[in-house]
Parts: C-alpha cells; sequence; structure tokens
C-alpha cells in the first residue's frame, strides 16, 4: 500500500529551524509543514500589512525559506506553512525573487487566500461572540483583523496544480497535515472516518517539538535523552489513515505513549469533538503502541461530518499593560520588596486614571549575585507590579512607579525593567463556510 | 504518595480556558486518580486561580484525564496581566496532590 512521509518543520512562529533542515536531509519525506501563526499572531500581521503593503507575513519566512528551498530542490519535498500571515501573496512573491536569487528553477510557489474577511466583518456584527455569548458589536473598539480559520481545501487545489510550496494564512493547524493525506490518497470529501484519522496526525505533529520529547522533561522523574538536540517529528501514514510517528535516531528527545498522549490532549477540550474545518474528530478511543523504540503507532481516531461554519477570529486593540520590575537582595529582602509594593500601590492609586487587573507580586532564586550557585535559603526576591489601562501613556506610569523605587523606596532595589505593551485581544464567531471565497494565485520559476 | 510519582501532566490554554492533562504511568494506578481527583476535587485544589466549571473527561486506553477548566487564565492570553499569561505552569502544581 502506497505511504508518504509528512514531517513537522515548527511548531510555533519563532520555532527552531535546525531540526527541519536535519528532517529534510534525512528523513526522506514527501512532505514538510511548519505551523507559525497564533491566535493574535495575525491581528499584529495585519498592522504590518496596513503600514506597508509588502509586509505581513512572518519575519522568519525568508530566513528560513533560503535555508530550506535548496534542500527541497534536491529531495522533491514539499512545503506548506500558514507564515503568510496576513500576506501570504506578499510572502509567495517574495519567496519566488529569493528562489531566483538562489538560481533555482522549476518550483512552482501558491498562496491560498480567502481566510481574511475584515474588510467586510460589520456585516456580521449582530453575530455571538463564542468566548462572551454576547453579540459582536458589543466590544466597540477598534477591530484589526477577522480571519476565518480555513481547512484544506485551498491547499488540496494547490497540491493538485502541482504547487511545491504552499504560502497560506490562517488555515487550522491540523489541516496543514492532512490536506496531503487528502491529495495523496483521493479520500473522499465526505470520508469524515478518514478525515478524522488525518486529523489525529495533524495534531499530533502540529506543535513539532512538543511530541518528540520537548515541554515533557522533568528531571530525575521523567528524563529525555540529549533535549539540547531534540529532533522534529514525521509520520508515515497509508490511504487507511493508519501509521507510525517517529523521529531521525540521530537526533534527541524521545516518542513514546506517554509524549504521544500528552500531545494528544494538549489544547483540547471533550476528546470525542474536536472541531476542525474538515470534520469533527473524535480521540476518545486513540491509542498508542511502541512498535520500536522512537517509533510509535497511533490507532482508534474516527470523525463526523465538519460544521457549516469556520471559525473566525476578530482581533481588536483592548488597551494597554504596563509592567515594571525591581529586585532585592541579602537580608530582609522580603519585607523591603513588600514595603516596595506597598508604596507602588499607594502611588498609583492616587493617579487620575483606572487601573484594571493589577497584579503586584513576587518574583526571584539567584539572579543578583554573581556566584553561579544555588543559595541556602532565599536571598533574593523581584517585585512585578503589572496593571492594564486605556492609553499608553497611562501604562506607562505604571511602569514608571516601579523604576522610581531607585530613589523614592526602601533600601537597595536594582535591576529595573519596564514595558508597555499593546494589548490585542481576540473575540470568535462563527461565520457560515459559504460566505468564503478561496482563492489559490501561483508563480512559476 | 505525590501524584508525580504516579502520573505526569502537560497543560494547553484556549481563550480564558486551561486544560490540564493528567497521564499515570501504569494503567493500574488509573482508578486511585479517578477516585481522588475529581473535578471538585481539582476545582478546589486551584482555588482563586481556576474560577468557572472544572470538567473532567476520562482516557481509561490511555490511562489519562483531561480537565478542562472554565475561567483560569485572567482572561487568557490575549488580554491578562499575569507573568504566564498562557498559565502554562498551571499543570505543575497538580503534581502536588497526596494520594
Amino acid at each position: 500500500m502506497k505511504t508518504i512521509r509528512i514531517g513537522s518543520g515548527a511548531g510555533y512562529a519563532g520555532d527552531r529551524l535546525e531540526p527541519a533542515l536535519d528532517l529534510l536531509k534525512y528523513a526522506n519525506l514527501d512532505y514538510i509543514c511548519f505551523e507559525g501563526l497564533a491566535e493574535r499572531t495575525i491581528a499584529l500581521a495585519q498592522k504590518n500589512k496596513k503600514a506597508d503593503p509588502k509586509k505581513g507575513y512572518n519575519e522568519l519566512l525568508l530566513y528560513r525559506m533560503e535555508k530550506i528551498l535548496p534542500l527541497l530542490h534536491q529531495n522533491k519535498t514539499k512545503v506548506i506553512t500558514n507564515m503568510g500571515a496576513a500576506n501570504p501573496k506578499a510572502a509567495m512573491e517574495d519567496i519566488a525573487k529569493l528562489a531566483k536569487h538562489l538560481v533555482l528553477e522549476n518550483l512552482k510557489i501558491a498562496a491560498v487566500l480567502g481566510d481574511d474577511i475584515s474588510h467586510k466583518i460589520e456585516e456580521y456584527n449582530g453575530e455571538n461572540v463564542i468566548e462572551t455569548g454576547e453579540p459582536l458589536y458589543e466590544i466597540k473598539k477598534e477591530l484589526l483583523s477577522a480571519n476565518a480559520y480555513l481547512g484544506i481545501e485551498g491547499i488540496v487545489e494547490a497540491l493538485k496544480n502541482d504547487a511545491d510550496i504552499i504560502i497560506t494564512g490562517r488555515v487550522a493547524d491540523p489541516s496543514l497535515f492532512l490536506a496531503p493525506m487528502v491529495y495523496e490518497f483521493g479520500w473522499e470529501k465526505s470520508d469524515w472516518e478518514k478525515k478524522g484519522k488525518g486529523t489525529l496526525i495533524g495534531h499530533l505533529l502540529e506543535c513539532a517539538g512538543q511530541v518528540t520529547g520537548g515541554y515533557y522533561a522533568d528531571p530525575g522523574i521523567k528524563d529525555v535523552p540529549n533535549l539540547w538536540n531534540l529532533g522534529f517529528p514525521y509520520v508515515e501514514v497509508d490511504a487507511l489513515g493508519e501509521g507510525f510517528i517517529t523521529k531521525l535516531k540521530e537526533s534527541g528527545g524521545m516518542v513514546t505513549t506517554a509524549t504521544c498522549t500528552e500531545q494528544l490532549l494538549y489544547e483540547i477540550h471533550a476528546p470525542e469533538n474536536y472541531i476542525t474545518p474538515d470534520c469533527i474528530a473524535n480521540f476518545s478511543k486513540v491509542i498508542f503502541k511502541e512498535i520500536a523504540q522512537d517509533k510509535v503507532k497511533f490507532e482508534g481516531a474516527s470523525g463526523k461530518k465538519a460544521s457549516h461554519t469556520y471559525k473566525v477570529s476578530v482581533g481588536y486593540l483592548n488597551g494597554f499593560i504596563g509592567e515594571g520590575q525591581m529586585s532585592y537582595g541579602g537580608p530582609n529582602c522580603i519585607a523591603r520588596a513588600l514595603l516596595a509594593k506597598e508604596i507602588v500601590e499607594k502611588r498609583l492609586e492616587k493617579l487620575p486614571f483606572d487601573i484594571s487587573e493589577l497584579r503586584c507580586e513576587l518574583i526571584g532564586i539567584n539572579s543578583l549575585l554573581n556566584q553561579n550557585k544555588m543559595p541556602d535559603q532565599l536571598n533574593e526576591v523581584r517585585l512585578r507590579v503589572a496593571g492594564k489601562t486605556q492609553t499608553k501613556e497611562e501604562a506607562q506610569q505604571i511602569a514608571n512607579e516601579v523604576e522610581t523605587l531607585y530613589t523614592n523606596g526602601p533600601y537597595g532595589g536594582g535591576g529595573a525593567t519596564k514595558k508597555v505593551d499593546e494589548i490585542i485581544s481576540i473575540a470568535s464567531i462563527l461565520i457560515p463556510k459559504e460566505d468564503f471565497k478561496i482563492d489559490v494565485h501561483y508563480i512559476k520559476i | 504518595m505525590k501524584l508525580w510519582q504516579i502520573a505526569h501532566v502537560r497543560t494547553g490554554d484556549k481563550g480564558n480556558i486551561s486544560n490540564v492533562s493528567v497521564t499515570v504511568y501504569d494503567t493500574k494506578d488509573f482508578n486511585l486518580v479517578r477516585d481522588k481527583l475529581t473535578p471538585e476535587f481539582v476545582k478546589n485544589w486551584y482555588g482563586a486561580q481556576v474560577l468557572g466549571e472544572v470538567k473532567r473527561y476520562d482516557l481509561p486506553q490511555l490511562g489519562a484525564f483531561n480537565f478542562v477548566m472554565h475561567d483560569a487564565l485572567s482572561g487568557g492570553v490575549t488580554s491578562s496581566t499575569a507573568l504566564d499569561k498562557h498559565g502554562k505552569t498551571l499543570g505543575a502544581y497538580l503534581l502536588d496532590i497526596p494520594l
């Protein structure tokens, strides 16, 4: 029976690149997928695109592609990634330029568009927000972005048209991996069972090193070999959706029933109803079997009919967070940090604006004395103050009131830091799939 | 005995919902964890951290439980003032539960 190999090249926007290059060189992959678009990342990317229409895709995309492209060419591996973020078309064009610069040829690059409905989000103002249960118009803040989690359709179309590199915007993470299975094995649109199986594979792979022993080690309790050299996972799957997950022998990490079980339940709620744009997958009967070292067979996933709607993430500006930190060391350091906390709280109370969700808390172990050892007793503590405001200037004042503890607070404060972050919050609504038009663009070089 | 001696955990977040999976190393310990870690017990263990409902899903064939905890992340990663906005570290605190 025909099998294909799909690797995972990134589990988040800023992930390490070296393990992906190793997979490309040594794992004999048919496909490699890079997941790099967190929930609010696209809202930030929309902001960048507004400022410069050529921007708005993942900032590491070209750095990655420069290393990846020459390897694809020699091994015939195809790339699928959502790192197009708010601007897959610009990403496609810039990758084409880069490929020409690297003197590569016979590459077809595709951009999947259609997830962005920010231009007509007003039409859906009356839709209830999943998180709050209230209509979208109740948010009353500046909306930055509105992107649907698309499924496999655009990617499958691009594969049918022989694309080698497929850049998408917002696509559900498992769909990146499911698309090549549907294309290669010709799974029917209504074959929910197989799509459920493929979605399991996508879910296991989508966080890259998190299934090969990353985020698992607990020294002396559950150790992971050579975690520093953690390898990324790949799956070999057949036309029935059966297969195994593994990693390169030479890499660090491990693939066991335990690492797979942790990833199976990662960020899912009811295991029997894992809702994606492609199907409603059922993971409740999944079992894992170790068939060799670092090689785990998965069985038992299934699926039900997909819903008629896409989940749409609406990003909006939601004020600012101001944060300041200051450390205290030596005898009585906790008492001094608590005094500092009390002083800052009183000063912030006097300010003529509202601060919400104010947190004043203590952090710390051995960052102050340059002795490179663990203290016998608590020997330092760091005050952290953070609160929300409506404006940037107000947030700055929270941060400043921590820094001014230098000359206006208890003895011996040191290492002050301050920062102000703009808050981009997310509201989710459901919009009928038929309201979207998925478009695939191509460049051939 | 503490939970960390027989089980491992992983935490994830979606909006203001935190989910913690608890998986026993040896399925013979499944019933012990099932009986002790009721949703009410887990909600109480977290105290003011978890304000909403806690729901538990059981996967006996994997020796695993999935705790889905609502209103657990002070608004979640896109709005919280917490240091660990994802609540990634939350699961580790379950490991201290005495059995």
